[in-house]
């Protein structure tokens, strides 16, 4: 299964801390909502607040991704620039 | 597709910029050039206060002034609900940006807008300024860090509880946010240790120090259609912020991009635009605004001034096993400073098993901060590099022989989660290893410094496009202003496709109603994201061309390749025909289908990060406390350099805003809470004869995910210089300097406190 790995203080508030999850998602999409259904409001936050490393490739929007059940997913703060 | 470096003759090479005559001959029209017919003065009235209620604004002398045409406060703009979206360069809150534009019932920073005016000229307009009668509750103010997270410091706002800790709390704070990043176990890494360090740094404000003042003209017409004319790094940003502000519908805003004098980040946010159209609104003219210094220093954005701890431990062979860093950053009047970013650049390159990061947004009454180049990296970075360099002298080893054994590389994962790929850090350490800078001899008294910076690049929303003249030249359109050379690099991969000269293609900047939705230009995205999106028009064009030769030829298209600007046959069984080039082709666009073109709109993804070498020599004046820069090299993972001298360019200037910040600029504010320094004489940044050249070498290590392999560059290099410069500092006078800037006089207080210790020895 896809694993999903957070990182930082942003999402781990709807985990109650919990920094590493297996999900059944294999579209960022479906991620969104599997989170939600699991943490009320993580999915929320990842839709609009957040980047995504998959396999190691930040997406600032990753709407239309994909991954595989061997996937790692990180849920990133968004990134701007200068 | 992805093109073969060998095979590539335009990517590369150096053409001439092709804004370069208007420029230097001072025809380019900038945002603050800008007149239109009918068009009336506007001018902002500016809190004298760091931290004051707004009691009453009585603006009925000022409007019955002879030439004066409308009069505005934040109640002529909608009362906007506390709404975040993430649209600009960070995650934007429209109410405050609508409180920053004009104050609503506080005022939070000496310099914060209150009123605005429009008049026939701008002297009435001053005039009608100083008529506006303001009362005030004048309030405790708190202008550091530190002092605004004590928990008897005057609070900003009321309705601001910290996010990010638990549980949630019910006392309002001027600590906006906390963050916090973990992998492994950073207390087992530490006592795992052989070898500590760690240190407590501060930097200050720096400002962009752009030399045009933001700057527009807006106009609003009686159909309630509205054009922009300013001076902004994304029109598409303008326009949907200034709808959003006012709202309005964005398709009844037309924004044209003027000529940039610089952003650096500093112009990814609206300040006058929004003020201008309400004042338009109201006198039923084209009003005009423009800063002064004075007022881009006192209300437009620098980046945070912060306060860093960090910590490193390390076996006795120079493996780092644990780090630490906690990071206080500035974020102005209202919540948003760069700490994110902060707290994930600092240990981005390192491979550490066991990290801890916390970070905290914290308001204060200072101007809110706007984006600066690598935002929070260069702070983050600061502290870390300095660590780091304490480091290898604890273990008594080469500061690159460290940084190589413990750098990221392909397959190290981050302390923020992803894993690096496709990455050049070990590439520009083996180059600085190598580069005659680091092997020169030094002369007593001299001291040199090395430090290293990290950047993530981003993609992004871009349209562009590439159409054909009837005579076969090109045109090329971006929907990114051009900041610092992306109307030549777009051009060029256009021409690369094609197969023509880079002269061959004209690059423009259509209005926001002219082309598709680009994200601003910022984060050094546009030659990645914007230009993919060109290079792929460029292509459609191609497959167009080679349709049209099919068709004029009579031959099926499968027969048909381009070649060197031209359709040939693809052999022998193709046909004999004469090559046909573009103007060839273009000639009979009307018989074979009409015009020839193509625009592409795209969402970039597969940026690649970026990371920077620089090694700086200096020479410390100990009776001044000066610090001279005798030679300076910027070594950096470029992916594939597009149009080179732009690329040094970026390094270049990055370098020398980061010497800057380094030594010399810093908010000074007096006992009032008010900026004392408000301008070029007393801000002080680096003028020619305080630099020496500065030698930008280009590692190239293509980004896979972008057809000629480009990387951004804008960014990494603003951030290693105040590492390296106090590294140099500290080997030429043996002082750790903890404070930025490292100004004269902070370095000779540092010598004078150490002087009878050293005397005694």
């Amino acid at each position: 299964m896809p694993k999903v790995l957070i990182t930082g203080s942003a999402c781990q508030r709807f985990t109650g801390g919990r920094s590493e999850l297996e999900v059944s998602a294999t579209t960022f999409r479906r991620l969104v909502l599997e989170l939600e259904q699991r943490f009320p409001g993580l999915g929320k936050q990842v839709e609009e607040g957040m980047a995504v490393a998959i396999d190691g490739e930040i997406f600032q929007d990753a709407y239309s991704a994909t991954f595989g059940p061997d996937s790692e997913v990180v849920l990133i703060p968004k990134i701007g620039g200068g | 597709m992805n093109y073969i470096p060998s095979d590539l003759k335009v990517v590369g090479t150096r053409p001439i910029r092709p804004d370069g005559v208007e420029k230097v001959t001072g025809r380019a029209q900038f945002g603050a050039d800008m007149r239109v017919a009918g068009m009336i003065w506007g001018k902002v009235l500016r809190s004298p206060h760091a931290h004051a209620k707004i009691l009453s604004i009585d603006t009925s002398k000022a409007e019955k002034l002879p030439g004066v045409r409308a009069v505005v406060t934040s109640k002529d703009l909608p009362h906007i609900a506390n709404e975040e979206a993430f649209v600009g360069e960070g995650p934007m809150n429209f109410r405050d940006l609508s409180r920053n534009c004009l104050a609503w019932d506080k005022a939070l920073y000496e310099g914060h807008a209150i009123a605005a005016v429009a008049a026939n000229s701008q002297a009435i307009a001053d005039a009608a300024i100083a008529l506006i009668d303001v009362k005030y509750e004048v309030l405790p103010y708190v202008i550091d860090v530190e002092d605004a997270m004590a928990d008897n410091a005057p609070i900003l706002h009321e309705d601001l509880f910290t996010a990010g800790v638990e549980p949630k709390p019910t006392k309002p704070s001027n600590i906006a946010k906390k963050v916090v990043f973990r992998k492994g176990d950073p207390d087992a890494g530490f006592k795992d240790a052989d070898v500590i360090v760690e240190g407590r740094y501060t930097t200050q404000p720096v400002h962009q120090a752009y030399i045009e003042p933001h700057a527009c003209v807006c106009s609003y017409n009686s159909d309630g259609q509205v054009t922009i004319y300013s001076s902004s790094q994304g029109h598409f940003m303008v326009r949907a912020y200034c709808a959003k502000l006012l709202g309005l519908n964005i398709s009844n805003i037309r924004a044209v991009a003027m000529e940039i004098g610089g952003g650096f980040g500093g112009k990814t946010l609206v300040y006058l635009e929004p003020v201008a159209i309400a004042l338009s609104k109201k006198s039923g003219r084209p009003v005009k605004m423009q800063m002064t210094r004075d007022e881009v220093f006192r209300a437009s954005g620098p980046t945070s001034g912060a306060t860093i701890e960090v910590k490193l431990g390390a076996k006795k062979d120079g493996t780092i096993v644990a780090a630490q860093e906690i990071l206080k950053y500035q974020a102005g009047a209202f919540p948003g400073s760069p700490i994110g970013p902060g707290c994930m650049c600092g240990f981005a390159m390192y491979d550490i098993p066991n990290v801890d990061v916390v970070g905290y947004d914290v308001v204060s009454n200072r101007p809110k901060v706007a984006a600066y180049r690598a935002p929070g990296a260069p702070i983050s970075s600061w502290a870390v590099e300095c660590a780091v360099d304490d480091l290898a002298r604890k273990l008594g080893v080469d500061p690159i022989a460290l940084r190589e054994q413990n750098g990221a590389r392909n397959g190290t994962k981050t302390h923020y989660g992803p894993t690096h790929q496709n990455i050049g850090f070990l590439a520009t350490l083996e180059a600085a290893k190598n580069h005659a800078h680091w092997k020169a001899p030094l002369k007593p008294g001299q001291g040199r410094g090395i430090a290293c910076g990290f950047w993530f690049n981003i993609g992004g929303e871009s349209s562009a496009g590439c159409h054909i003249a009837e005579d076969g030249t090109v045109v090329a359109v971006s929907g990114n202003p051009d900041i610092g050379g992306s109307r030549a690099s777009i051009g060029m991969m256009v021409a690369e496709v094609l197969g023509v000269p880079a002269e061959k293609v004209r690059t423009i900047i259509p209005d926001t109603s002219s082309i598709g939705f680009s994200f601003l230009t910022g984060g050094s995205r546009v030659t990645f994201a914007t230009g993919m999106a060109a290079t792929q028009a460029a292509e459609r064009v191609v497959e167009d061309l080679k349709r049209r030769a099919a068709q004029i030829w009579e031959i099926p298209v499968e027969a048909v390749e381009w070649k060197d600007g031209q359709a040939v046959p693809a052999g022998s069984n193709a046909g004999a025909f004469e090559p046909l080039d573009i103007a060839a082709i273009a000639t009979k666009a009307g018989r074979t289908g009409g015009p020839i073109g193509a625009e592409v709109s795209l969402n970039a993804q597969g940026a690649g990060p970026g990371f920077g070498v620089h090694i700086v020599d200096v020479e410390v004046d100990h009776e001044t406390g000066a610090v001279k820069i005798l030679r300076y090299t910027a070594i950096q993972d470029v992916g594939k350099a597009i149009h080179p001298s732009y690329v040094e360019g970026q390094i270049q200037g990055g370098a020398a805003q980061g010497i800057g910040w380094a030594l010399n600029e810093e908010y000074i504010y007096d006992k009032n809470g008010k900026m004392d320094n408000a301008g070029f004489l007393d801000y002080r940044v680096p003028v020619a004869s305080d630099m020496p050249m500065i030698e930008a070498v280009m590692v190239e290590i293509p980004n896979p995910r972008h057809p000629f392999g480009a990387r951004g560059v804008g960014e990494v290099p603003i951030i290693p210089p105040m590492a390296a410069i106090g590294n140099a500092i500290r080997s030429a006078t043996g002082l750790r300097m903890h404070d930025l800037p490292m100004s004269p006089p902070k370095v000779r207080a540092a010598l004078d406190a150490v002087a009878p210790k050293m005397a005694a020895e």
